[in-house]
This record gives structure tokens, C-alpha cells and sequence, in this order.
């Protein structure tokens, strides 16, 4: 063989899909109940389960809404408070007064704004994500404390739950892990 | 465009090694894709492979996992069985279509 053949040819190149080198490991504290906060945490934990990082959800506090069956699919959206709510209001976009945001129906109609917004991208309903997370191989772990508080136990959680665990048991699960708290 | 040879055939590739002219594909390309990330082919997965290339063609852009699995009836798991670990980035390699751009 010469070096004049194939000349234009270069050696094959393979992507590094990193199978060897998966030690990294995420656990995301879930601590909120709002619709929008939610996502956060969802987005993230699927895209590193899609990554093929180990990815353990954590829900704690208000995250609890997350996880409980009967309110799973009800999670809200309140605008009050929240100055970067603007409304589509005859072409513009409009910043309305916080005074106005705890009036009857603000939530509801926030609320309803969001899911749209959130269908319109093809997004999955806190449920479906939760599905698609535990079917990726996500875990799911609810808080000790917070069950207590809400007086509920397995049966009243969100199927894909591994376990209520306490907050030593997770700070052991999470060693060298990479922590976000949402 | 670094210009390589798979399975006999002259591909263009970017500096990942993923296909850029969806038209260069083959079976025998796809298949020798595959064997390069240690991935046997079954019938199984060139189902999801064509899928991957039909949506491409009909949508302009590379299905997400959760697309393959709601456009295309591949369940999650079984993606992450057949492509383990980053499946929709092995799917995309294998099948010759840029990496997905959406986030779920």
C-alpha cells in the first residue's frame, strides 16, 4: 500500500457516549408545589436520565403536591408576586399590577395560561413526566418529615415512588452525587 | 466535513462522527454504526431506526426520546433497553440524523 491511495479518506471517527466514564450522579431536591416550579426539576432530571446519569428525585416540603396522587395533576400557578407575568393584551405585552393578582380567578386563569403554553411545546403533564422519568430509570424518593406532615403514606403517593425515606437515609443515597435544590 | 469510509461506502461525517447527509445512509452504514458503540442489531432496533428516519424526513428535525416513544409506540424503557443509556443520542448516530434538539 502506498500513500497515495485514498487520499481524501480520514480514519473513523466514533462519539464518545461516555459509557465507560458514568459515575456522575444527580439527586434534585423538589421543595415546591407550583405548577411552574415543577418543570424545573422535571426537564432537568429527564435530560440527565437521557444522558445516562443516575438521577434521584427527592420531594420535600410544598414538593409533596408533586407526588400525592389526588393533587398531582392539579398543581397551580400564582402570578402574585411574580413580576416577570406579562399579558398578551391587544398586541402587547402587559405587565398587570400586583394589587390585581390576588383577586378571585387570577390563579385559575394563570394557571390555565401556563397548561396551555405548556401543550403548545408538546410538554408532558406532571403525571406523563413523572412516567417517563421512572420508566428512563429515575428514582423517586418522598420525604419522611413531609409524609408525616401530610399524614399520608405509599398508598397515597404517586405509584412510581420508590420509598419514604428520612433525611439521613438520602443524604447517605447522595454521596458524590451532584445536588440541586428547586 | 471530514470525508470516512463506513461499510465500503465514502460518508461525510462532523467531527463527532455523525452523519451529515441523511441520503448517504445505508442498512449495511447503520449496522456498521452500530457495531462502532458496541450495539448488535435486531429487528427490533431498525424498527425504531426507520421510525427515527421517516419522522426526520416528514418533520425536518430528529425525534426526542419522548417522541419516538409517543409518534413512534417505542416505550422509554425499551428504548433505554435497546440503546442503552444515552438512547436518543445513539439512535440518532445509528439512524444517520443529527443529535435531538428538544429538551424532553
Amino acid at each position: 500500500m502506498t500513500d497515495t491511495m485514498e487520499p481524501t479518506a480520514a480514519p473513523m471517527i466514533v462519539p464518545d457516549f461516555g459509557d465507560d466514564a458514568s459515575d456522575r450522579k444527580l439527586a434534585i431536591i423538589c421543595s415546591k408545589g407550583n405548577l411552574d416550579m415543577a418543570y424545573p426539576a422535571l426537564v432537568l432530571g429527564n435530560a440527565a436520565l437521557g444522558e445516562g446519569v443516575e438521577t434521584h428525585l427527592f420531594f420535600t416540603f410544598w414538593g409533596f403536591d408533586m407526588i400525592i396522587d389526588s393533587r398531582m395533576d392539579n398543581l397551580q400557578f400564582s402570578p402574585a408576586g411574580n413580576t416577570a407575568m406579562h399579558l398578551p393584551i391587544r398586541g402587547k405585552e402587559v405587565r398587570i399590577p400586583q394589587a390585581l393578582m390576588p383577586l378571585p380567578g387570577m390563579t385559575g386563569m394563570a394557571t390555565k395560561m401556563l397548561q396551555d403554553q405548556l401543550e403548545e411545546l408538546d410538554l408532558p403533564s406532571v403525571r406523563d413526566f413523572l412516567d417517563q422519568i421512572v420508566a428512563a430509570g429515575g428514582q423517586l424518593w418522598a420525604c419522611r418529615l413531609s409524609a408525616d406532615m401530610n399524614k399520608v403514606d405509599m398508598d397515597d403517593l404517586y405509584e412510581g415512588v420508590t420509598d419514604i425515606i428520612n433525611a439521613s437515609d438520602f443524604i447517605e443515597m447522595t454521596e458524590g452525587a451532584q445536588l440541586l435544590f428547586i | 466535513m471530514p470525508v470516512t469510509t463506513i461499510a465500503g461506502a465514502e460518508v461525510h461525517v462532523n467531527d463527532e462522527g455523525f452523519l451529515t447527509e441523511f441520503d448517504e445512509w445505508s442498512e449495511d452504514i447503520g449496522a456498521a454504526l452500530a457495531a462502532n458503540i458496541g450495539i448488535e442489531m435486531t429487528p427490533r432496533h431498525w424498527e425504531v431506526i426507520h421510525f427515527l428516519r421517516e419522522d426526520f424526513k416528514a418533520q425536518g428535525e430528529t425525534a426526542t426520546t419522548r417522541r419516538v416513544q409517543n409518534a413512534g409506540g417505542f416505550p422509554t424503557k425499551e428504548q433505554f433497553t435497546l440503546f442503552p443509556k444515552k438512547p436518543a443520542r445513539k439512535m440518532a448516530y445509528i439512524a444517520g440524523v443529527p443529535k435531538p434538539k428538544g429538551c424532553v
